[in-house]
């Protein structure tokens, strides 16, 4: 578009004679760490993509209660298991509305039709929808839903029947995650007849709290109060607005001048200031991630169980924890965080003893030292603020006891594809839970299935695996408990890794800001937040 | 002139070409694809995977590929994004606005005042003045652009209050993209107060960005004034009784200009590279924060397109400048 100098000057003119004042109702302005690669949630795997789409615009079958990881129903009123595990029966809502935007109108409430069409094209390549849009869903796949649900029909315009290939018991908490919010199944028909089926991702409808309003790459996205929100009390904004700030200084400043009202992933070097900070406050909880060293167990000589022993003792952890989550963390024992349900409260690390550690080098042949690898991860993780030092720290503590670590970095996804192929000594990786289940810890970093993924350790031991196997299969939170405490007492013999640290996770905000509940995915949402 | 620009154009087609060898190049030299990226720690399945390499054509060999990308650019088709699924020709131009706002104001900054610092030095040689406007200058160019841009936000943002942290508008206005500057848009949107908070929003970016042209500038308008001062013509228009301003900003400075104007064509390529850090700082959505992101999400058509793109742009402000050196100095028009 070309613009004449006069023109402009007219409408500088008329600019200055009107001068119009912004409007302003209650607006909370996020300051959000990066730009979501888009506003699908079932094609991505990150909190950033998430919190701009599944925890605003969307709802999902069951849901996570807000700071919890506990489910709660959501779009499915009431589901029942049959017997043998493998047909789910969801008893959908009634009532619920998608949103009406400039770019959609729904001519009717959410049913079964939805459900099954969100259901349909994680699992289904030959759909028509998933043909005009071609796109990964990696996370469906991760968590092995497009190889387990074999069959999603509509019994009736309120009710969905899902039958497993395998008896699943985290099947809920897994629909409960953000990648299967559900989709309208008419928006998508309506997209695919315009022959522009990748909007999708681009201008989302959900049945969410909030209403997308408009995206600027970098810059903004913004969100209006969905108005007929079905639950009520979980709407207190009239608008929600996040503002794109990569700089983790530059968020803490907005915050201080109230250009925004909470930020995403404060500087723990800031975080002092913060909380003295009389205008501010700084929510915290204990983060559901865990850092630690992986040991592979293929190698020689850490295929020695004393060997594993001695360099587990010999780290300085409480030192790491100082340095390098500068005393934001909390020292890990178990392979998974003390909030995940089933944790042994009865496990307790190895003391700090370099002597015992070298008394076992000796009886394990290798008394003399040896050489390892010690790979460093080289980006920052929520489990893990700065994996280099960490390394540096370790390589330290066990030169105490005669092994000399080289320390080994690459790019990231090099990193996880060697580490993958087990070309690796000792590593440094982690963990953030995705479901609240402890499948997703054991299963998942130890399990037999795992080697040559995530089992990072390489580690196959028989009665760990059976444990963890019989445990997935059963529904009994109770029974499944029992099975996953020893399966923990099994680890921590065996030191297939060294558990370092949970991190805490921080969430700075204005003293004006209410309700705001820390989600133990990493997630941020707004549900029933508001400002006095 | 004619044959005089054709000349120049016949460089920038081999130069072009080269560009998108060293694009195609550079991003496939990193270790990593855009799947692998994707899942990260998560569990890779090799089927899907495989899968999903095929989809994106990536499980080609690479000659194929740049044909591939080669005919597609030939036929004005850069591709689509790998994240966004968008065509990269306009995710660039939805950015490139925001990049062009900020550079222009940065280089008006720039050549305003370095003009300025150069010639009070050259008029003042040897002075105090001097020497401090010059050492102002060389700190200027030393300076880490990060740093730079906190220390402006803590004083004059978060201590006086005097201007905003971050952002190109107060979020408060949601302003229509019409033309994609935002100085522009809020006046077509006839809202002054959207007008003022874009103004202040553009004062510490375009400093910071400014700050290594303004250094430049300063110092080469410093020399080139120097010698002008020097020749006789100036000494005939002293010695006339003409005054000392007339003389300095008629007289010298015209003649001065030739080497700066090329030193400002110069320096587009600089503040396109200073425009990364800058608008990471004040999270200003341009094209160099995307294509820092998609660097690091392997997103490889947005990566060679961008860099493209953004080469074409750097060829042809240099043409430009070239020809517009030509237009002033008709000795280097005729060399041959």
């Amino acid at each position: 578009m070309r613009f004449a100098p006069r023109q402009l000057a007219l409408a500088l003119a008329i600019t200055l004679a009107a001068g119009t004042a912004a409007a302003a109702g209650k607006t909370l302005i996020f300051c959000s760490e990066g730009s979501p690669a888009g506003f699908d949630p079932a094609r991505y795997t990150t909190s950033t993509d998430f919190d701009a789409s599944a925890e605003t615009v969307f709802n999902r079958l069951s849901e996570f209660e807000p700071g919890s990881t506990k489910v709660r129903p959501g779009l499915a009123e009431k589901w029942s298991v049959s017997a043998d595990g493998l047909t789910y029966t969801f008893n959908l809502r009634k009532g619920v509305k998608f949103h009406t935007t400039a770019y959609f109108k729904p001519t009717r409430d959410f049913n079964a039709d939805d459900a099954v069409f969100t259901l349909q094209r994680l699992i289904d390549k030959n759909l028509p929808f998933n043909k005009a849009a071609p796109a990964e869903y990696s996370y469906a796949t991760d968590m092995g839903l497009d190889t387990n649900i074999v069959a999603v029909s509509k019994l009736d315009p309120y009710t969905v029947q899902v039958k497993l290939k395998a008896v699943d018991a985290a099947f809920i908490q897994n629909l409960a995650m953000s990648f299967a919010s559900v989709q309208s199944a008419e928006y998508a028909e309506q997209l695919l007849k315009a022959g522009k089926a990748n909007m999708i991702n681009v201008e989302p409808v959900g049945t969410g709290p909030f209403v997308f309003k408009s995206y600027q790459k970098d810059a903004a996205i913004r969100f209006e109060a969905n108005p007929g929100y079905w639950r009520k009390d979980e709407v207190k904004l009239d608008k929600l607005i996040f503002a794109i700030t990569p700089d983790a200084s530059v968020r803490y400043q907005k915050l201080q001048k109230n250009e925004c009202q909470v930020m995403a992933y404060p500087r723990p070097a800031d975080l002092k200031a913060m909380q003295a900070n009389p205008q501010l406050a700084v929510a915290s909880q204990a983060g559901f991630n865990e850092g630690w060293i992986a040991y592979n167990v293929k190698h020689k000589p850490l295929d020695k169980l004393e060997v594993r022993q001695a360099l587990d003792m010999a780290i300085n952890k409480k030192a790491i924890i100082d340095a390098v989550y500068q005393g934001a963390g909390q020292l890990a024992t178990n392979p998974m965080p003390p909030t995940q349900w089933s944790f042994n409260k009865t496990l307790k690390d190895a003391p700090l003893d370099v002597a015992k550690a070298k008394s076992l080098l000796a009886k394990a042949g290798v008394g003399n030292g040896f050489e390892i690898t010690l790979w460093a991860m080289p980006v920052q993780r929520p489990y893990n603020p700065n994996a280099k030092l960490m390394a540096e720290m370790i390589q330290a503590d066990w030169a105490k006891i005669g092994v000399k670590a080289k320390i080994v970095t690459y790019e990231w996804g090099e990193y996880i594809k060697r580490s993958k192929g087990g070309e690796h000594d000792a590593m440094t990786i982690g963990w953030t839970g995705d479901n609240g289940d402890p499948d997703n810890w054991l299963g998942v970093n130890l399990g037999c299935e795992a080697v040559g993924g995530n089992n990072y350790s390489q580690w196959c031991d028989k009665k760990f695996d059976d444990l963890v196997v019989k445990a997935r299969s059963l529904s009994n939170q109770a029974e499944r408990t029992k099975l996953y405490e020893q399966a923990q007492v099994v680890f921590k013999e065996q030191v297939p890794f060294t558990p370092i640290a949970h991190s805490t996770v921080y969430v700075p905000m204005r003293k004006e800001v209410t309700g705001y509940k820390i989600s133990p995915f990493g997630l941020t949402s707004f549900y029933g937040v508001g400002l006095k | 002139m004619f044959t005089f620009i054709l000349r120049r154009l016949a460089v920038v087609i081999p130069t072009f070409l080269g560009i998108t060898v060293l694009a195609f190049a550079l991003i496939h030299l990193i270790p990593g694809d855009p799947v692998l990226v994707m899942v990260g720690e998560r569990k890779l399945d090799p089927e899907f995977y495989k899968a999903a390499m095929t989809r994106l054509g990536l499980d080609q060999p690479l000659y194929l590929q740049y044909w591939h990308y080669l005919t597609g650019m030939l036929h004005g088709n850069l591709g689509e994004s790998i994240v966004t699924h968008e065509p990269v020709l306009s995710e660039f131009l939805k950015l490139f606005p925001a990049t062009l706002e900020l550079s222009i104001c940065a280089m008006i900054f720039a050549t305003v005042f370095g003009l300025a610092a150069g010639v009070i030095a050259a008029t003042r040689r040897g002075t105090v003045l001097d020497h401090g406007v010059m050492g102002a200058a060389l700190t200027g160019y030393s300076m880490p652009i990060f740093w730079w841009g906190l220390i402006l936000i803590i004083v004059f943002s978060v201590n006086l209050g005097w201007t905003p942290v971050s952002g190109r508008i107060d979020l408060e206005f949601d302003i229509a993209p019409r033309t994609g500057l935002m100085l522009i848009d809020t006046l077509l949107a006839h809202d002054l107060d959207a007008f003022k908070s874009a103004v202040m929003h553009l004062i510490l970016p375009s400093i910071v960005l400014g700050t290594i042209p303004l250094a430049v500038i300063a110092r080469m308008t410093r020399s080139a004034m120097l010698e002008v001062l020097r020749e006789d013509y100036i000494r005939t228009a002293r010695a006339k009784g003409l005054s000392p301003v007339r003389i300095v900003l008629v007289h010298a400075l015209r003649n001065a200009l030739m080497p700066v104007v090329t030193v400002i064509g110069l320096q587009v390529g600089t503040m396109l590279a200073g425009a990364v850090l800058t608008e990471t700082i004040f999270s200003w959505p341009g094209i160099g924060k995307w294509l820092i992101d998609s660097i690091s999400r392997r997103d490889y058509p947005v990566v060679q397109g961008g860099i493209l793109l953004v080469a074409t742009l750097i060829i042809l402000v240099n043409l430009l400048v070239d020809v517009l050196y030509g237009v002033i100095n008709p000795r280097i028009r005729h060399a041959r």
